[in-house]
């Protein structure tokens, strides 16, 4: 039972990192209807720029998730801006925009594993703080999770706010609704649509740090399998919705952690992926989505 | 109509009598021609993939996921059976069909599914094959699993690759001039417009899904006899982004295009290789990355697109 | 008509690519005193840090040698596998129809050593690779010989021997949890002869846990081996995936000692999380032996940076080859093949050097213990 206790544990954490990573996904296809393939490397990049922040440039590490988050929103905004704005100002159909999503994936990969940037290697991250293990009882827990926990919940409040309470939150809400509807009441749909990225972005970066201190070793190849499991979560959840977003990470951590733990580690990977395949033909809505009218 | 047929028949069968002639005597080189075959069997790969994705519109992200299953299959049943010519046809024949079989038991469900969510529905089942592949010793030894599999008789040479390489194209061209290809076409235009018409989309989705499985199931069994060595890490997610990346080059919906661009891919990368220095070999991942991106921007139906197709001009869904 | 058009364009690129390839491959040959030889490695893809270290070793050797094999000058090609099978074989072929090499040194990975040995063997071509462990490299699907594929380092299953008999006799342990890569032939080798040697000990393999090359995060499969209590763990894989591991075994504030293999050796190891730790090695910095002090130091000297295994192995594989060819006094394959089996006590970093009847060679293993401060200590050598 204390095993037990300690794996959903370890569950959590994993599930909360996944679920600062599955926001943005659900936020930029909620509002353009793309597979936004690129935010896995802009996790990456996050976990980069917050590695040098406190391990290079001296940062205390909480002013390194912010750099971090500022950086990387200003990426995601990068990418939106070259990338594909100039297909939606085309018409041009969704595959053609997630093929481009993947070309920008692949490039970000590739530049920055060139020597100049941040290189090939495997990095180790040391952590600014020494971990230490509590014990609660018979279970224990270590301090790196109680901060992944603790980041994320914060995180996902400030979220919560900047929907429900302000302007910018709003015209997000419209937009996502009906794209069309909200032109015509005046709304800005690409300068929205920018900030959404923004918004991804920066807690893609957040979910990078936290990554590194939980699992020290970052690459510029290690934001494909989080980015595509992140993903699983945020179509389990119900694409769109980040309720939805929330409730899926945190069962794809558990089912992922539970599974490694309980049943087997050969078929990890594949246990994930069958889990998206028949979450996407039993109930392409995810659980808290709404079905809208699209046929699929 | 005739005479023409009759003219592409004697000029492929005078190109097949050169090229085999230039390898007889050794003016073509082991190495060119090695790269030749291997240009030919990314080819029937590619071809299949048009099927799919060019002309019936279904994006799949898997590809690879079916040449790994028919070289599995072909290298399993060629090396029960041993080497030997009747061994060797039923091993490509095996992993035709087992490609086949995998693409009919996957589509049937996933085909319903829409565009993007079709693409990362098949990523998923890349992923699924691969990790199985990575098990496979479980199943049988033979296979070998993550240490890889070995031992597969090299019996695929230029004269089979060639007629099959012909054979797909044949195959695939015909069928896209077939009622089944028009309807197929249709469905890419507009799946909707085609239903009403009385198109049985469901039908031929999977038509072409299982047809173009099928195809780079027979391209990983000529793989199998050509390569000495079968790794899972040959037919991972990487793997189906580059037959993407081919058919895309050549313009959705242009058969020509897929294989001008398959083979020209296939002897450009040999090309970098001799050209580039080696400091400067990891360009070679950004510029691909790039030339993808630009590309998409500039021409999102493709380089060579709108010869053949009328696919120009496709209905923003977004 | 576009179509026809288009269609004989594809078919007169074709064979133009074909044609105009094979004039470029026309102009070599092994006239007079010089001798070709190829070199396989990954330079770029994700075994790029390896195949990196491995030319280093490769050119210092060379160079060294004054670029010369007795009478012969050494003219060499170079090429990039990508880690990637298919790439491997491609190279080998060119190398060999058309480069006309002699010999090659390579591939770096097992997985790509393999099929570069298949094309190597069947085309009667030396094959020496400096760091593939994998047994099949050597010996085919049956296990007979491929008489012209050989090797510098030590198997697979013998590491894993080394490190079982250092754990019952050395450390003293009675039981033992194992995690490994379920996707890599190297941590699957390493842990089946570990296990059957540990259990012919008299120890007890409490938990053989499997991961796969993606995975990050490993608090799952770490508590359910805290949970089992055992004496210590033996992580047979590389740096990258162990740093991670002895991180994890650290948050969980389990203390035991872990063991691990040459994979281990490497700068970008989290010395913080393994020191303590040993593991097997081809050779020690540390070892006072000429041939050892030699080569750290030119090394140092050209690339201002300590040696790891890749770099000595390749370093190793180049040498016999040359000495091979210098005893052959041909560019012959076959006679170099000769000279290369025939190699007694070679005086290599990895030891005094002969091959056994596989191509392996027969040599000693170092144990090192990690140190806190990023080197090693060497603790002792284990005969085979």
């Amino acid at each position: 039972m204390v095993q037990f206790i300690e794996q959903v544990i370890n569950g959590l954490q994993l599930g909360f990192v996944y679920a600062l990573i599955a926001l943005g996904y659900t936020m930029v296809y909620g509002i353009i209807r793309l597979i936004n393939f690129a935010h896995g490397d802009v996790f990456m990049i996050g976990a980069f720029v917050g590695y040098f922040g406190f391990a290079v440039w001296g940062l205390p590490w909480p002013v390194a998730i912010l750099v971090s988050m500022a950086v990387c929103a200003v990426v995601g905004m990068a990418i939106e801006r070259l990338a594909y704005r100039p297909l939606r100002a085309k018409g041009a159909p969704n595959i053609a925009t997630l093929i481009t999503a993947i070309g920008v994936s692949l490039f970000i990969e590739y530049f920055t594993s060139l020597k100049f940037v941040f290189g090939p290697n495997y990095r180790v991250v040391a952590r600014p703080f020494a971990v230490q293990v509590f014990h609660l009882g018979p279970v224990s827990i270590s301090s790196v999770q109680i901060l992944v926990i603790t980041v994320v919940l914060v995180l996902v409040a400030g979220l919560q706010y900047i929907v429900y309470r302000t302007k910018v939150g709003k015209a997000m809400r419209a937009v996502s609704h009906d794209r069309d509807a909200a032109r015509l009441m005046g709304i800005d749909v690409d300068r929205v649509i920018s900030y959404t990225f923004a918004i991804g972005s920066a807690l893609a970066a957040a979910a990078g740090v936290l990554f590194a201190l939980a699992y020290p070793q970052i690459s510029p190849f290690m934001g494909i399998m989080p980015g595509l499991k992140a993903f699983t979560a945020a179509v389990l959840g119900g694409i769109g919705s980040i309720p939805g977003a929330l409730l899926g990470a945190v069962l794809m951590g558990q089912a992922e952690t539970l599974t490694a733990a309980y049943i087997t580690t050969d078929f990890r990977d594949a246990i994930a992926f069958g889990i998206l395949i028949l979450v996407l033909l039993l109930r392409p809505a995810g659980l808290l989505g709404k079905a809208g009218p699209e046929k699929v | 109509m005739r005479a023409r047929s009759f003219a592409i028949a004697g000029a492929i069968l005078g190109l097949y009598g050169l090229l085999e002639l230039l390898r007889q005597t050794g003016i073509i080189s082991a190495y060119w021609a090695q790269i030749m075959d291997l240009s030919l069997i990314i080819t029937i790969s590619a071809v299949g993939l048009s099927l799919i994705y060019g002309f019936t519109g279904q994006f799949s992200l898997g590809h690879a996921a079916f040449y790994g299953v028919g070289a599995y299959t072909a290298g399993f049943v060629s090396k029960t059976l041993g080497a030997g010519a009747p061994g060797f046809v039923l091993a490509l024949v095996a992993g035709a069909v087992a490609a086949g079989l995998v693409a009919l038991l996957i589509g049937l469900p996933i085909l319903r599914l829409r565009s993007d969510y079709l693409g990362i529905a098949t990523l998923g089942f890349g992923v699924i094959i691969r990790v199985l592949l990575d098990n496979s010793h479980k199943l049988s030894p033979t296979l070998g699993g993550a240490k890889g599999m070995m031992g597969v008789p090299q019996l695929a040479s230029f004269v089979w690759i060639f007629w099959l390489a012909v054979g797909a194209i044949w195959l695939a061209a015909n069928l896209i001039r077939s009622s089944y290809g028009r309807a197929c076409i249709s469905i890419r235009e507009d799946e909707v417009a085609a239903d009403l018409m009385g198109v049985n989309t469901t039908a031929l989705k999977t038509l072409a899904f299982v047809v173009g499985g099928a195809l780079a199931g027979l391209a990983g069994a000529l793989y199998a006899h050509r390569y000495p060595f079968l790794h899972p890490s040959t037919f991972d997610y990487l793997k189906s982004l580059d037959v993407l990346l081919v058919v895309v080059l050549g313009g959705l919906g242009s058969l020509t295009g897929t294989v001008v661009t398959a083979i020209g891919w296939v002897f450009l990368l040999e090309w970098l290789r001799a050209v580039l220095p080696s400091e400067y070999m990891d360009l070679r991942g950004v510029v691909y990355a790039l030339v993808l991106i630009v590309l998409m921007i500039a021409r999102p139906q493709g380089l060579l697109g709108g010869s053949s197709a009328k696919g120009g001009k496709r209905r923003a869904t977004a | 008509m576009k179509r026809i058009a288009a269609g004989i364009l594809a078919f007169a690129m074709f064979a133009v690519a074909g044609c105009g390839g094979a004039q470029l491959g026309t102009s070599s040959g092994t006239g007079g005193q010089s001798v070709k030889i190829g070199f396989i490695a990954p330079l770029t893809g994700d075994a790029k840090t390896y195949g990196e270290s491995a030319k280093k070793g490769f050119d210092l050797a060379l160079e060294q040698a004054g670029n010369k094999a007795g009478n012969f000058t050494v003219a060499v090609t170079s090429g990039d596998d990508r880690n990637d099978p298919t790439e491997g074989v491609n190279l080998a072929t060119k190398m060999i129809s058309q480069d006309k090499v002699s010999a090659i040194v390579g591939a770096v990975t097992s997985s790509v050593t393999i099929p570069v040995s298949e094309v190597a063997n069947s085309s009667k071509i030396v094959m020496i690779t400096g760091t593939a462990t994998a047994a099949k490299v050597t010996v085919d699907d049956k296990g007979a010989r491929k008489p012209y594929a050989f090797r510098a380092p030590f198997i697979d299953p013998f590491q894993g021997q080394v490190a079982a008999k250092f754990a019952v006799e050395n450390l003293k342990v009675k039981t033992a949890a194992i995690l490994y890569d379920k996707g890599n032939d190297y941590s699957i080798g390493l842990t089946e002869e570990f296990q059957k040697t540990f259990a012919a000990k008299g120890g007890t393999v409490v938990a053989s846990l499997s991961y796969g090359k993606d995975d990050t995060d490993f608090s799952a499969i770490v508590t359910n081996v805290a949970a089992k209590k055992p004496d210590m763990i033996y992580l047979p894989d590389y740096y990258g995936k162990v740093s991670l591991i002895a991180a994890a075994i650290k948050a969980k504030g389990l203390n035991v000692p872990l063991v691990g293999a040459d994979g281990w050796d490497s700068n970008d190891l989290d010395f913080a999380a393994l020191a303590g730790g040993y593991f097997t090695n081809h050779y020690s910095a540390d070892d006072p032996s000429p041939a050892v002090q030699k080569f750290v130091k030119e090394y140092e000297a050209k690339y201002k940076a300590k040696p790891d295994a890749f770099a000595a192995l390749a370093y190793d594989a180049t040498n016999m080859l040359l000495e091979a060819i210098k005893q052959a006094g041909s560019t012959d394959s076959e006679k170099i093949r000769t000279a290369l089996q025939g190699l007694k006590e070679f005086p290599a970093v990895g030891g005094k050097l002969s091959f056994d009847a596989n191509g392996n060679p027969i040599k000693a293993a170092a144990i090192l213990q990690v140190q806190a401060n990023k080197s090693y200590k060497f603790i002792t050598s284990v005969q085979p």
